[in-house]
């Protein structure tokens, strides 16, 4: 049976994602509450959101009194227990099954039957995180990519056990986010990182094989084909390490060649070149470079 | 590592006096320059020019000119100059004007070099490209140059996931574009381009490559059958 939903939960709230899956959800008008095991990270991400909302208002694009109720309809804790009052919850925690498997755990034991479990993970099977839930027909995959608050694309896609009314409930939901949702089948890397990751690794490889310098196949690829970042540049903000555990995640499970991390990126890696974040990737940053600078 | 990739090839920046480099144009375009094209129209005769560009058509050699540019389509360029154990390289240059199958041509030109070739010799024609408006990314002599080699593989995956079903086309191309930022999406700017022309250009790296990534899409394959039919 549906249950309209009215109160969404989110856990993983003081890292990124989580944190803007929450903006969208109480933006959305959404009763919403973050979970987090650690305070200091939601005390933070709370901080972070009323700075985000603060600049919407600053720029036009949300009233000051919807900015006020947005943040009134925000909570955060770190107490579990609380998401029993939830009916859609949606995890944003580290990409690991068995982290997934002992949230779902507890859910099961605070959440009410009709509670749908939304995944946001980006690389592990659906149907796999669902096994670790006493209700794998309420759990469906939603996929927000980054940033949440910004980008309207979510990768909607039902495991093996998934109820349909889950899913057609869960789709519904994306769109009353105002969100665009996508429906893509229970496949490593869905659509996205399916074809990103092995097509940032064959540029890696190009520069590893010295087809040509990394600035010349990233602006190759911008000027040719009017992509807004070249693949270089991308996997330098993505961080290389980044790279490396996307690659160990699909390569596990497709046995693809191109999803294999290329020997160059493990050595910048062990070089401590991991992108942007270290200030050398594919390039150098400086210390304070601006993105896009 | 390279400085930051918005000023990353330094022969961008430090352009030879282009405008008043005398170039000329021989042959017939297949790919980079079409008749209509103005890069033409700048063109002078073949004794005054410094540059020959050579479209489509066999080209000489002339030590005597800062650079010899001739257009490529899928081959390499060590198959029009000949290749001498890694040490090859002259004055002649292979280009390609990028462009997807049937679309208008991209302003991007890629400049292919071998490991001898004489830098005045780039330097030249990059000057040359960018005077005509138009942007050079530099790459060695290998197959697919560097947008062929990248895009055919993903191009090859998306037509797939089209025929396994993990999505529509609309939504394989639409999650591009707004997870991405793309222009278009993988399987509408291949069919766009012609499935044919993706299959010609698939057979030539996979053959070259030998790399499982190339092998024509399905869907490629059905397309030139259907054409020869």
């Amino acid at each position: 049976m549906s249950h309209s939903i009215t109160t969404i939960g989110v856990c993983g709230g003081g890292g990124t994602m989580g944190a803007g899956i929450a903006i969208v959800a109480a933006r959305a008008g959404f009763k919403t509450i973050s979970y987090d095991r650690s305070p200091d990270s939601l005390a933070s991400a709370r901080k972070q959101t009323s700075q985000f909302f603060d600049k919407s208002v600053e720029r036009g694009k949300m009233k000051p009194e919807l900015r006020d109720e947005a943040l009134a309809r925000l909570t955060i804790t770190s107490d579990i227990a609380e998401l029993g009052a939830c009916d859609l919850v949606i995890e944003a925690v580290f990409e690991e099954l068995g982290v997934k498997h002992a949230l779902l755990k507890q859910l099961d034991e605070v959440c009410p039957d009709h509670t749908i479990y939304a995944s946001n993970t980006s690389t592990l099977s659906i149907t796999e995180i669902a096994s670790g839930s006493k209700r794998p027909h309420n759990v469906v995959g939603m996929h927000f990519c980054l940033p949440a608050q910004l980008m309207k694309l979510v990768e909607m896609s039902a495991g093996i056990l998934t109820s349909p009314e889950t899913f057609k409930t869960a789709w519904a939901l994306t769109e009353q986010l105002g969100q665009i949702p996508v429906e893509t089948r229970d496949d490593p890397g869905f659509i996205l990182n399916a074809l990103l990751v092995p097509f940032n690794n064959d540029a890696i490889r190009a520069v590893e094989a010295g087809v040509a310098e990394a600035g010349d196949i990233d602006k190759a690829i911008k000027v040719g084909l009017g992509y807004k970042m070249g693949p270089l540049e991308l996997i330098d903000l993505i961080g290389l390490d980044t790279q490396i555990r996307l690659c160990e995640a699909f390569y596990g499970v497709t046995l693809d060649p191109r999803a294999s991390a290329p020997p160059l990126l493990r050595r910048m890696v062990a070089a401590g070149l991991t992108g942007r974040k270290s200030g050398r990737g594919f390039f150098n940053y400086g210390s304070n470079a601006m993105f896009g600078a | 590592m390279q400085e930051n990739p918005t000023n990353s090839n330094p022969a961008n920046t430090n352009p030879a006096n282009t405008h008043s480099i005398p170039y000329a144009v021989l042959g017939t375009s297949r790919i980079s320059f079409p008749d209509n094209d103005p890069f033409h129209a700048s063109a002078t005769l073949a004794t005054e020019a410094e540059i020959m560009v050579y479209l489509g058509y066999p080209h000489l050699e002339d030590h005597s000119k800062r650079a010899i540019l001739v257009e490529l389509d899928t081959e390499c360029l060590g198959e029009l100059t000949g290749e001498h154990l890694g040490e090859e390289g002259s004055n002649i240059l292979g280009f390609a004007r990028y462009r997807n199958g049937t679309d208008d041509p991209s302003p991007l030109v890629e400049l292919v070099k071998q490991k001898n070739s004489r830098p005045e010799a780039i330097a030249a024609a990059i000057a040359l490209f960018e005077a005509a408006g138009l942007q050079v990314a530099v790459c060695n002599d290998h197959l697919g140059r560097i947008i062929d080699r990248l895009v055919r593989p993903k191009y090859n995956a998306a037509l797939r996931f089209l025929d396994e079903g993990r999505a529509t086309q609309k939504d394989l191309d639409l999650t591009c574009k707004l997870g991405l930022g793309y222009p278009d999406g993988p399987v509408e700017r291949v069919v766009r381009g012609g499935l044919v022309h993706h299959y010609h250009i698939t057979t030539v790296l996979f053959e070259g490559t030998g790399a499982s990534g190339y092998a024509p899409a399905r869907r490629a394959i059905v397309a030139a059958k259907r054409e020869r039919n």
